[in-house]
């Protein structure tokens, strides 16, 4: 089985927000709307401070909540890589997903149907790498089969410590950062 | 170590994950309300006609169905105007979505309308009964007994399916800690029951039913208190996201309404004040079922705005 995710490097990414306006511009998402952003998580007491700048989206989880709450089947898991996709025309908009994802990664499109990541399966499936992985200009971003030991994504997660964000919520996420 | 700040470059407009508002308390209410109707009724029909010349329970009268049609149709409405993609709501019934709570009550919404329909039906009230003689010749079917017990069985089943899963339908959304409780679907079901009851407690001409369904309502408060403290025990004991989601009741932004409103006026006063009237030291008035109703309707608010302030946190 294929099971896309993606691994990033939080030594490298700077937060220059270059994969969000790659997004923006691939996926003509509307305004005020954007399907990945930064976060910036501050650790310690002045003066002894870290800071982790993260570049986030959908986690494409292994036990996507969006899904099984979905009333009609719109929110579903693609039969190649798990990427978990909507299709809009089945969408009623009742944003049971967008309430029921920890990682508030959904939103409500101005055309009144859910709305999120697509990992840009159409690009995947030409074999190109995500809009915001291809632009990324420390080369923080990589993205793979998690279940292929020989693919990068594999090998990077075998060879760094990472962390995935909040585990204990149960979804089983795909997006790993290098720590 | 948990960061001492953080920030996100999200802003869209849901992302602080507010994205139901008063639409989704008011149907969980009207749901509720109407659940607690059908299983009363239910129960009323099936126990019978009183001894002749007696005039029979309100209960099991179709003035209660009417209102039940007219609450759970005015809760769909609620839903639909929470649609944001409302021309493709028929999707809903194209499908059968056994994981999704929402999909099984859209099934069962469907269930409940033939059976407050059939109430109707058998026991018209004069005006239709006047007006359509085919209404008068079905009425003649409420006399057998076997379609009264088996409508009364049809409407309990209807009613606890309404009134269960509107709770489950919160605890079944993983992502809010304060809804991931088991007990939001009995709790929801028996305040569904009492404000029911408080409803038919005042639509009753008769003093022996009000004083039956007073006794039943304060029961049913009872148990409602009880599964609330075990409810806020539950989430207070679990893991640091619920114990912090317990906190928005407990000492958090929604304490007051919490506690004054939803347990103080709307099951407390009325469990004392329904006490003493089945004591017989105050006359029987309106004011506790209205308290009753009030409580469940601010029980809604609060837990589906508590609930989507709820999160697993990064700090």
């Amino acid at each position: 089985m294929t099971r896309l995710g993606m691994v990033i490097d939080t030594r490298r990414c700077v937060g220059c927000q270059d994969c969000v306006v790659a997004c923006k511009t691939e996926n003509r998402t509307p305004e005020g709307y954007n399907r990945d952003w930064i976060t910036y998580a501050t650790k310690g007491r002045f003066p002894t401070l870290s800071m982790t700048i993260q570049s986030e989206r959908c986690n494409h989880c292994d036990d996507p909540p969006c899904v099984s709450c979905c009333p009609t089947g719109a929110s579903h898991v693609h039969p190649w890589g798990g990427v978990v996709l909507i299709d809009h025309d089945a969408c009623i908009g009742c944003k049971a997903c967008v309430v029921s994802c920890p990682y508030d990664a959904r939103y409500i499109h101005p055309d009144g149907y859910a709305d999120k990541c697509t990992f840009c399966i159409h690009r995947v499936e030409r074999g190109q790498d995500p809009a915001c992985v291809s632009v990324c200009p420390t080369h923080c971003m990589h993205f793979g089969d998690l279940d292929d030991p020989e693919s990068e994504v594999s090998r990077l997660l075998a060879s760094r410590p990472h962390h995935a964000n909040l585990p204990e919520a149960g979804t089983g996420p795909r997006i790993f950062y290098l720590d | 170590m948990s960061p001492s700040e953080f920030v996100s470059t999200s802003h869209h407009p849901l992302a602080d994950g507010h994205a139901w508002g008063w639409e989704i308390a008011v149907y969980l209410f009207l749901g509720g309300f109407t659940a607690g109707l059908l299983v009363l009724s239910g129960l009323a029909r099936r126990r019978g006609p009183r001894p002749t010349g007696e005039p029979g329970f309100a209960l099991a009268s179709s003035g209660l169905s009417i209102v039940g049609l007219g609450a759970i149709s005015l809760g769909m409405l609620a839903l639909f105007l929470d649609l944001a993609h409302k021309p493709f709501v028929w999707r809903l019934y194209v499908t059968m979505e056994p994981r999704s709570p929402m999909s099984w009550g859209a099934w069962i919404l469907l269930l409940v309308y033939p059976v407050l329909l059939t109430g109707i039906a058998l026991d018209p009230p004069r005006a239709l009964r006047d007006r359509v003689p085919a209404l008068a010749r079905l009425a003649r079917y409420a006399e057998d007994e076997r379609v009264r017990r088996g409508l009364g069985l049809a409407s309990i089943a209807a009613g606890l399916a309404l009134g269960v899963y509107t709770g489950i339908l919160l605890s079944a959304l993983g992502a809010r800690p304060l809804w991931s409780s088991g007990l939001l679907g009995p709790l929801f079901l028996v305040s569904g029951l009492s404000t029911g009851a408080a409803f038919a407690h005042m639509a009753s001409p008769l003093a022996e039913e009000r004083h039956r369904l007073a006794r039943l309502d304060n029961l049913l408060i009872a148990v409602e208190l009880a599964l609330i403290a075990l409810y806020l025990i539950g989430l207070a004991s679990s893991t640091e996201a619920h114990a912090e989601a317990a906190k928005l009741l407990l000492g958090g932004p929604y304490t007051a309404v919490f506690w004054v409103v939803v347990v103080g006026v709307g099951l407390v006063a009325p469990l004392a004040i329904q006490a003493l009237t089945v004591a017989g030291r105050i006359a029987p008035t309106h004011v506790a079922p209205v308290l009753v109703l009030i409580g469940g309707i601010v029980l809604r608010f609060v837990l589906v705005f508590a609930g989507q302030a709820s999160h697993w946190s990064r700090l």
